[in-house]
């Protein structure tokens, strides 16, 4: 079950050229900064741009082969996309732009009942309004289940929080979430924000200039140094940890993770849930020994396995916590002071953390 | 009316002529308008220029041509003889065909417009919602544009209606056959029958400008929903 292919394509100056192979399960996330050519894969993908040279197949299904010039049109592929701006019919209400896609997919093919998604998005209350009547978050959200109503075998999501205010983001979210956790269809979801990786993705493609820089599981690819965005005050790491347990009376709750414990703020989650915490470089700071007598409530032991410098006086230094890696940003002069070198057993000290 | 006869004939041909030749308009203007609006052929603007060439050229002009083209020693006169045993010179058929091309631009032009005001965005919504090329067409490109759709039937129509130069040299205003409107004013003139002329110049000003108003306030509505 995969997605994988290759595409050559010139418009302008610009220049794509990549080979991919993504599994078709779960959240896979294009990043790249804008102008990188996420887009333009997603629209080869889609088969709305036609690349000169490519092949692309679908769980074994060739969707283009320019060496024997077959090209599956688009509205043969059971693709969903919703496109950064959702693009709704205007002359077409809610309900019937729902229907849309939904008539045009044969009764046989038709997986994803119209209530259920209707409920999932939560558009219920817009079914009769027309488009301009939405917020843009409403807006998205009716993208979002007019595509899932096509039954798709494959879900495309152009940064579908990019033409977003921060309270709509914040709205369409947890309707993200869910459709990570509830549907069996795998997700392409291009973006630039590196959060939003860290939050949805379970697989990812780092793409610049055309080109595809590092493709792989999220973790195997958000811990490389030689990453660019190692180089931003995002740089940091995802964590996948258990809550544990819940202390009220100091408002603390604990997670457990593949080699260790830590403990945030008390959270509303019930005990066993499964959850990421993202842990910045920035607030990770290094011991060589375990002070106790300090504020600090996270300290973790830790081994150092690599470690690279920036042009600014400063170190990205990546540390193994048992299974988990963490990151910290630490200055040359401490680095020479501490002696840190690979391989050396230290103390991590984490700050800070967010959960995602 | 009013004790004067009305030249009736006149008037009912005068609107089948501008019927028909919207009609054939819409339906060869609107999938040449698409292709205009989306291809990307060097030939392009060459097409468009020829497009506009009604607008520009003295209605003789084009009338000169396309009576020569249509005349019994022209390219178009001679099939249509071998084909159904008369040229096309002085027929309504004839009529027809040069309304039609002074008419173009009318059409043409505010339905690329409308076209590319659209953009690729909705078809290629459609497209990725199963939508073949033609249904997508009919359920969203069409209502997308209707505006534009009424705009260019109104204005073929009028300007059909308010055609002179052309119908005169191709039609040559043979009563019961090509005198339209315009033409038999003229003939009212010219034979000094100023009453004549005014009751189908009056009507005609009446008319257009009731049309336009229509076109005008429906456009408005369609903007607003």
């Amino acid at each position: 079950m995969s997605l994988h292919g290759f595409f050559e394509l010139q418009q302008g100056q610009f220049e794509l050229s990549v080979k991919f192979a993504i599994p078709a399960k779960g959240v896979t996330a294009l990043f790249g900064h804008s102008g990188s050519g996420k887009t333009t894969l997603m629209r080869c993908i889609a088969g709305l741009e036609k690349a000169k040279r490519g092949q692309l197949f679908f769980n074994n299904v060739c969707w283009q082969d320019s060496d024997s010039k077959l090209f599956m049109p688009t509205y043969c592929r059971p693709l969903g996309y919703v496109f950064q701006e959702a693009s709704l019919f205007p002359h077409l209400s809610v309900q019937k732009n729902l229907l849309y896609g939904m008539k045009r997919t044969p009764k046989a093919e038709q997986r994803v009942v119209f209530d259920e998604a209707v409920a999932l998005l939560g558009v219920e209350p817009l079914l009769q309004r027309k488009p301009d009547r939405l917020s843009g978050g409403e807006r998205q959200r009716v993208g979002i289940a007019r595509a899932l109503l096509t039954s798709p075998r494959l879900l495309l999501m152009d940064e579908p929080m990019a033409a977003l205010d921060a309270n709509s983001k914040a709205e369409i979210l947890p309707y993200l979430e869910k459709l990570h956790n509830e549907l069996s269809i795998p997700v392409l979801y291009i973006t630039h924000a590196l959060p939003e990786v860290m939050k949805l993705a379970d697989y990812m493609i780092m793409m610049k200039a055309g080109k595809i820089l590092a493709e792989g599981e999220l973790h195997s690819v958000l811990e490389r140094l030689d990453m660019p965005f190692m180089q931003t005050e995002e740089a940091g790491s995802v964590i996948e940890a258990t809550v544990s347990e819940h202390d009220p009376h100091y408002h603390l709750s604990t997670l457990r993770f593949n080699g260790g414990q830590i403990v945030v703020p008390l959270l509303t989650h019930a005990v066993g849930t499964q959850v990421r915490v993202r842990v910045s470089a920035r607030d990770v700071s290094v011991a060589l020994e375990n002070e106790t007598q300090s504020s600090i409530l996270n300290i973790l032991p830790a081994e150092v396995i690599e470690m690279v410098e920036d042009n600014q006086g400063h170190f990205i230094v990546k540390l193994a916590v048992g299974e988990a890696r963490l990151f910290a940003h630490i200055s040359r002069k401490s680095v020479e002071l501490l002696q840190l070198r690979q391989g050396l057993t230290l103390y991590a000290r984490v700050k800070g953390m967010a959960l995602l | 009316m009013f004790g004067v006869p009305v030249n009736w004939q006149a008037v009912s041909l005068t609107l089948q002529l501008a019927a028909i030749s919207t009609t054939v308009l819409l339906i060869v203007g609107t999938p040449f308008a698409w292709w205009l609006a989306n291809t990307r052929c060097w030939c392009k603007t060459v097409l468009e220029a020829v497009v506009a060439l009604p607008l520009v050229l003295p209605p003789t002009v084009l009338g000169f041509y396309l009576l020569v083209m249509l005349g019994p020693n022209g390219f178009v006169g001679q099939l249509w003889q071998t084909l159904f045993g008369h040229h096309l010179a002085f027929t309504f058929t004839g009529l027809v065909i040069g309304a039609s091309i002074s008419s173009i631009p009318f059409v043409v032009q505010p339905l690329q417009n409308a076209f590319t005001a659209i953009g690729r965005r909705p078809a290629e919504v459609a497209a990725t919602l199963g939508a073949r090329p033609l249904d997508c067409f009919f359920t969203v490109i069409i209502p997308l544009a209707r505006s534009g759709f009424l705009t260019a039937a109104t204005l073929s129509f009028a300007h059909t209606i308010g055609e002179f130069g052309v119908i005169l040299m191709i039609g040559g205003g043979i009563a019961g056959k090509t005198e339209v409107l315009s033409i038999a004013i003229f003939e009212h003139v010219e034979m000094l029958e100023f009453r004549e002329a005014h009751i189908l110049a009056g009507g005609m000003l009446l008319f257009s400008f009731l049309v336009l108003i229509t076109l005008y306030s429906l456009n408005k509505r369609l903007y607003r929903s």
